[in-house]
């Protein structure tokens, strides 16, 4: 089975490498399901017809996985995931869809970080205080002829909400699992030898299953660096912060990434100020710089917050005894003594570490790399020699590739794929990142100094451009005409590369152009889909519209090719 | 510059404001208070092929605050500088610009024009990024750039000058000499107005080396909040100087406010009580309704500015109102009699007033510290006057001591005095009982507001003809007026009032005593 998937090349894979080879994905038969895409003209026919062979292979592959799990095959399933997070909550749903008889194990909550101790909670948290920050802004308001007497917030009513909303969500993922018929098996699971999994108690597995292919899906848990001391009240990481037992008056957030600058929007809209502390040069380095620096004019300068880049928090002692927290700073290159701040209390968000502990990898030859499980380009888990050990994947946050919650679950999926018997690559720079910030921050692909270098390397050329949303009349209806939007592309193929968006809504409005992206759809031919007006999704509609390409002869240039029509 | 072959000019990949975010304003310099600099928005304006609204509403309101934002704290002393330089030589500075409301510094990310450029108005001339933009600035004048004395990476307060611009050739050696003079004595921050010729006193400031003022005060013992250390910088405060009192000894938003001077801004954006309780209820606050559009607004003057306040204390009196009906034809007769020699129905009435009071001291007393009585040695009436724009309350004093002669020359003389607005503040704040009569505008009752540190007023109807039945059962017509009195009910209560009022409508009715 392996050798007839192998045939059928997954349509990101390709796309990822460069639009003009976009291959016409998962479009049945000859038939166009919409006519944005000129090149689809010029497609070998050959391509075309591909689909419906693979999508048989790909219905034989079902079936003979789901009869040989009901004739038992020797395993009691065809799947076994450990952790019942968001990726393995994705990957389980595909496997029942894809008819494979499927067990998730979860030692502590289903949902995961993400749920539990996440994304859920946190977006609680941000809705409220992005209201608490319109009804503040007494500016924004007035200008819109509405007023509004002293708004307050009651801290527990705050905590509640997000605490009601990560229970809902809970009982939404287990009662989705439990209505397809995966087992959910409650327990630690560790790899006690090739396809077998013992589960139970911590320490204490007792009862032991076999499965045809494990999925490991466990997670990550907030990363604290040395020298720092959590006491839980005064100096924390996120798991507890999304809790809301306080709103300090002062405090500072070690790291200026996702995390740090939700929690920042967060607590300076609950009235607390806030010091950043981030040991780069510059405040939330994973961003593209240009939106980096716009998000620092817009997000942090109006803002109660100061920072210090470029420093490490060597030491971090929690308020004891009459004194404040204290955070002895380090200069990040020379280690010299900085300064020491006294704060109220101190959240650590300086990224997460793997929770890999405890899965019995010794016992099939795989050593982590700084806790990560090494996978390959999909997902399946190499032993200490670099060899693929078969019917063993890892997703998501422990093998560490993208560490967001919608990258596991379409690892996950990418997984279900393969066993099921089409092969299928995760195309991650298809993958869109979101910080919901007030405005948000989106973004998929390359940032413009990675597109850069791809370009001297491959030797093609990049062009920028730009959209304001001060240019949409749905923004300025809002009031909210603050942001841009970034797209990043190649003027001779037209390929997309990147796009990056600060502003309203900027983490719904991502997705045109991560699915461009992943369909490999270029801007020559999604500048004709037509968007409703006035919404912000015209920001992404001007953005592709002023890409221009390079003039090439013989590149498409019959305007006729452009169907707006099926 | 490889980065956009979309923008117009291939020199900015910075990505700003598009340039119809800036209105026509700019295209009138002539009104800009600050005419040597016109910020523009960056080139970089991306086709915006349908955007239909292109003022957008905050941007709009943007070039009002860059005008306004254009006169910095330097203004007087800049003009200073500019008067002293018309008459050496056609050299001009270009100027730090504000290019925003909360703008105080601004760093140079990069001159467009370098020395000895010769530059023609509207070109931009450097890239000035402030606290929410990049933004190219334009110089209003032909010249050379003879100096710059700002680098490109530094920081210049708002108002400094960042460069020298010199008409012609001939010019540029004077204004290298003017650069040294001034990277010599420069100083740093708001100057103290510079009275001596810099020419004549070699630097009298000291030499400050061209460090723009440290971005956070770093080594400052005091420990300052973030907020806190963006207000010191915004009104200039010195942390070093500012005692904390907050937790540990901090230094607060609140404490740079005191020290600064100035009103807590609009209670820190985000400042809800931070308490578990739900809500606390509605409290009692002086709240600043929105303005009405179209509505004129016309600031109070002093006085009315004294009557709003006097008014609003008021409300923390527990006050309440006692009417009686008088009949007043004896009154009136005896007013038909006076009247020729000066007397007014108003001193008749303070007479009167005057004359209870004696018998009823606790109606003359005022509570000042909700605790005690305090009686007056004096029985002073107040009487409301309306004069332009206003109210104010000239004093009969010792109305009870003295005749009605006298006091209607003394009444005489006060209303004088303040339709002239010459009264004395005794002449208008030492009562001890207010008589205000509406009566004269056919007012038939109404009700008064009791002034501060006073316990009772008196609000007097018009006298009116009206039927009444005597004991007998007989009726007749007679002239009577309702009289209202407010009292503070801390010390006055109703029976003290009610028999007040039974004494002045005595007197009223039987007025021969008056005349005494």
């Amino acid at each position: 089975m392996q050798s007839t998937a192998a045939v059928s090349v997954s349509a990101s894979a390709t796309a990822s490498r460069g639009g003009a080879r976009s291959e016409a994905a998962r479009r049945p038969g000859g038939v166009r399901v919409c006519g944005l895409r000129g090149e689809a003209l010029t497609c070998p026919s050959l391509r075309i017809s591909q689909a419906p062979a693979r999508l048989a292979v790909a219905r034989a592959a079902a079936a003979t996985n789901g009869a040989v799990a009901g004739s038992g095959g020797g395993f009691d399933y065809d799947l076994v995931i450990i952790g019942a997070g968001v990726g393995g909550h994705g990957a389980a749903l595909h496997a029942v869809e894809e008819g494979l008889k499927t067990a998730i194990i979860e030692g502590d909550v289903v949902g995961g970080t993400c749920v539990n101790r996440g994304c859920v909670p946190s977006k609680a948290l941000l809705a409220v205080s992005g209201r608490m920050r319109e009804l503040h802004d007494e500016h924004h308001m007035k200008s819109m002829g509405l007023q509004v007497s002293s708004p307050g917030y009651d801290r527990q009513g705050v905590a509640d909400h997000a605490n009601n909303l990560a229970s809902k969500i809970r009982s939404n993922l287990t009662n989705s699992m439990k209505a397809l018929g995966v087992d959910i098996l409650t327990g630690v699971g560790t790899i006690v030898g090739k396809q077998k999994v013992r589960y139970g108690k911590a320490g204490f597995p007792d009862k032991e299953i076999t499965a045809r292919n494990i999925i490991i899906a466990t997670g990550s848990v907030p990363f604290v660096p040395k020298g720092i001391e959590i006491d839980g009240k005064t100096v924390f990481t996120s798991d507890h912060a999304l809790k809301l037992e306080s709103v300090p008056d002062w405090i500072a957030i070690v790291g200026s990434g996702y995390i740090g600058l939700e929690f920042s929007d967060v607590y300076t809209a609950l009235g607390s100020e806030v010091t950043f502390v981030e040991a780069l040069d510059q405040l939330m380095p994973g961003f593209d710089p240009e939106i980096a620096k716009l998000a620092q004019r817009v997000l942090i300068n109006p803002r109660k917050i100061d920072y210090h880049t470029g420093v490490f928090a060597n030491k971090i002692t929690p308020a004891k005894d009459g004194k404040p927290v204290l955070i002895e700073l380090i200069d990040a290159k020379t280690k010299e003594h900085k300064e020491t701040l006294e704060v109220d209390a101190a959240l650590i968000a300086t990224g997460r570490a793997p929770f890999t502990k405890g899965l019995g990898l010794e016992n099939i030859n795989v050593v982590t790399q700084r806790g990560f499980v090494p996978v390959d380009e999909r997902m399946r888990v190499m032993d200490a020699d670099g060899n693929v050990v078969p019917n063993l994947y890892c997703i998501g946050d422990a093998n560490g590739k993208l560490m967001l919650a919608h990258a596991a679950s379409a690892q996950g999926i990418s997984v279900v794929e393969q066993i099921s018997g089409k092969d299928h690559i995760l195309n991650h720079l298809s993958i869109p990142a979101a910080c919901f910030t007030h405005p948000e921050i989106s973004m998929v692909g390359l940032t413009e100094p990675q597109a850069r270098e791809k370009a001297d390397k491959e030797g093609f050329e990049v062009n920028i451009v730009k959209t304001s949303f001060k240019a949409n009349t749905k923004a300025l209806a809002e009031n909210e005409g603050d942001g841009i939007a970034k797209l990043i592309y190649r003027p001779d193929t037209g390929e997309i590369l990147g796009v990056h968006i600060l502003g309203l809504h900027a983490a719904d409005l991502i997705h045109e152009a991560s699915n461009a992206i992943a369909l490999g759809t270029r801007v020559q031919d999604i500048k004709f889909a037509v968007h409703a007006h006035p919404t912000l999704s015209e920001v992404l509609d001007e953005l592709f519209k002023a890409a221009k390409l390079q003039p090439r002869e013989g590149r498409d240039s019959k305007p006729s090719s452009h169907p707006n029509r099926c | 510059m490889t980065a956009s072959s979309e923008f117009p000019k291939p020199s900015s990949p910075r990505f700003l404001r598009p340039p119809h975010c800036f209105p026509p304003p700019y295209t009138q310099p002539a009104k800009a208070p600050s005419p040597r600099l016109r910020p523009r928005a960056l080139l970089s304006s991306p086709p915006m092929a349908t955007a239909p609204a292109p003022l957008s509403l905050s941007a709009s309101t943007l070039p009002a605050r860059l005008r306004a934002g254009a006169v910095p704290a330097g203004a007087r002393w800049r003009q200073a500088r500019r008067g002293r330089m018309v008459v050496r030589a056609k050299i001009r500075e270009i100027f730090m610009p504000a290019l925003s409301s909360t703008m105080t510094e601004g760093k140079i990310v990069s001159w467009s024009a370098g020395e000895g450029d010769r530059v023609s108005k509207g070109d931009a001339v450097v890239v000035v990024e402030s606290d929410k933009a990049d933004m190219d600035v334009e110089t209003f004048h032909d010249g050379i750039v003879a100096a710059v004395l700002v680098q490109a990476g530094e920081s210049a307060p708002v108002g400094a000058p960042i460069a020298l611009l010199a008409e012609s050739e001939e010019e540029v050696p004077l204004a290298l000499a003017k650069a040294q003079e001034l990277s010599n004595g420069q100083p740093q921050q708001a100057p103290p107005a510079p009275t001596e010729d810099a020419a004549a006193a070699p630097p009298p400031p000291p030499p400050a080396p061209a460090t723009p003022p440290a971005p956070v005060a770093a080594g400052t013992k005091g420990v300052a909040s973030p907020h806190a250390k963006k207000l010191a910088k915004q009104h200039r405060v010195d942390l070093a100087k500012v005692t904390g009192t907050g937790p540990y000894g901090r230094i607060t938003p609140a404490d740079i406010e005191a020290a600064a001077r100035i009103q807590p801004k609009s209670k820190p954006a985000a400042a809800p009580p931070p308490v578990a309780a739900p809500s606390v209820g509605a409290v009692p606050q002086a709240a600043v309704l929105p303005p009405v559009p179209g509505a004129t607004v016309v600031p109070f003057t002093t006085m009315q500015a004294a009557v709003s306040k006097n008014m609003v204390e008021s409300l923390a009196v527990p006050a309440f109102r006692v009417g009686y009906p008088i009949v007043t034809d004896k009154l009136d007769e005896l007013y038909e009699k006076v009247k020729p020699k000066g007397v007014t129905m108003t001193v008749l009435l303070a007479k009167a007033a005057a004359m209870a009071l004696a018998q009823h001291p606790v109606v003359n007393a005022s509570c000042r510290d909700g605790k005690s009585f305090t009686y007056n040695s004096n029985i002073n009436i107040a009487v409301a006057v309306a004069i332009d724009g206003g109210l104010i309350t000239p004093v009969l004093q010792d109305a009870d001591k003295l005749d009605i002669y006298l006091l209607s020359q003394n009444w005489k003389d006060l209303v004088k005095k303040a339709r002239a607005k010459q009264l004395q503040p005794n002449e208008y704040s030492s009562g001890t009982f207010t008589l205000s009569n509406l009566g004269m505008f056919g007012v038939d009752r109404f009700d008064a507001i009791l002034p501060p540190g006073q316990g009772a007023i008196m609000a007097v109807g018009a006298s009116k003809p009206t039927v009444v039945a005597d004991k007998d059962g007989f009726f007749s017509v007679k002239n009577k007026m309702l009289v209202n009195v407010t009292a503070d009910h801390r010390i006055v209560y109703g029976a003290d009032l009610a028999a007040f009022l039974q004494t002045f409508a005595k007197i009223v009715e039987d007025p021969e005593s008056l005349t005494l």
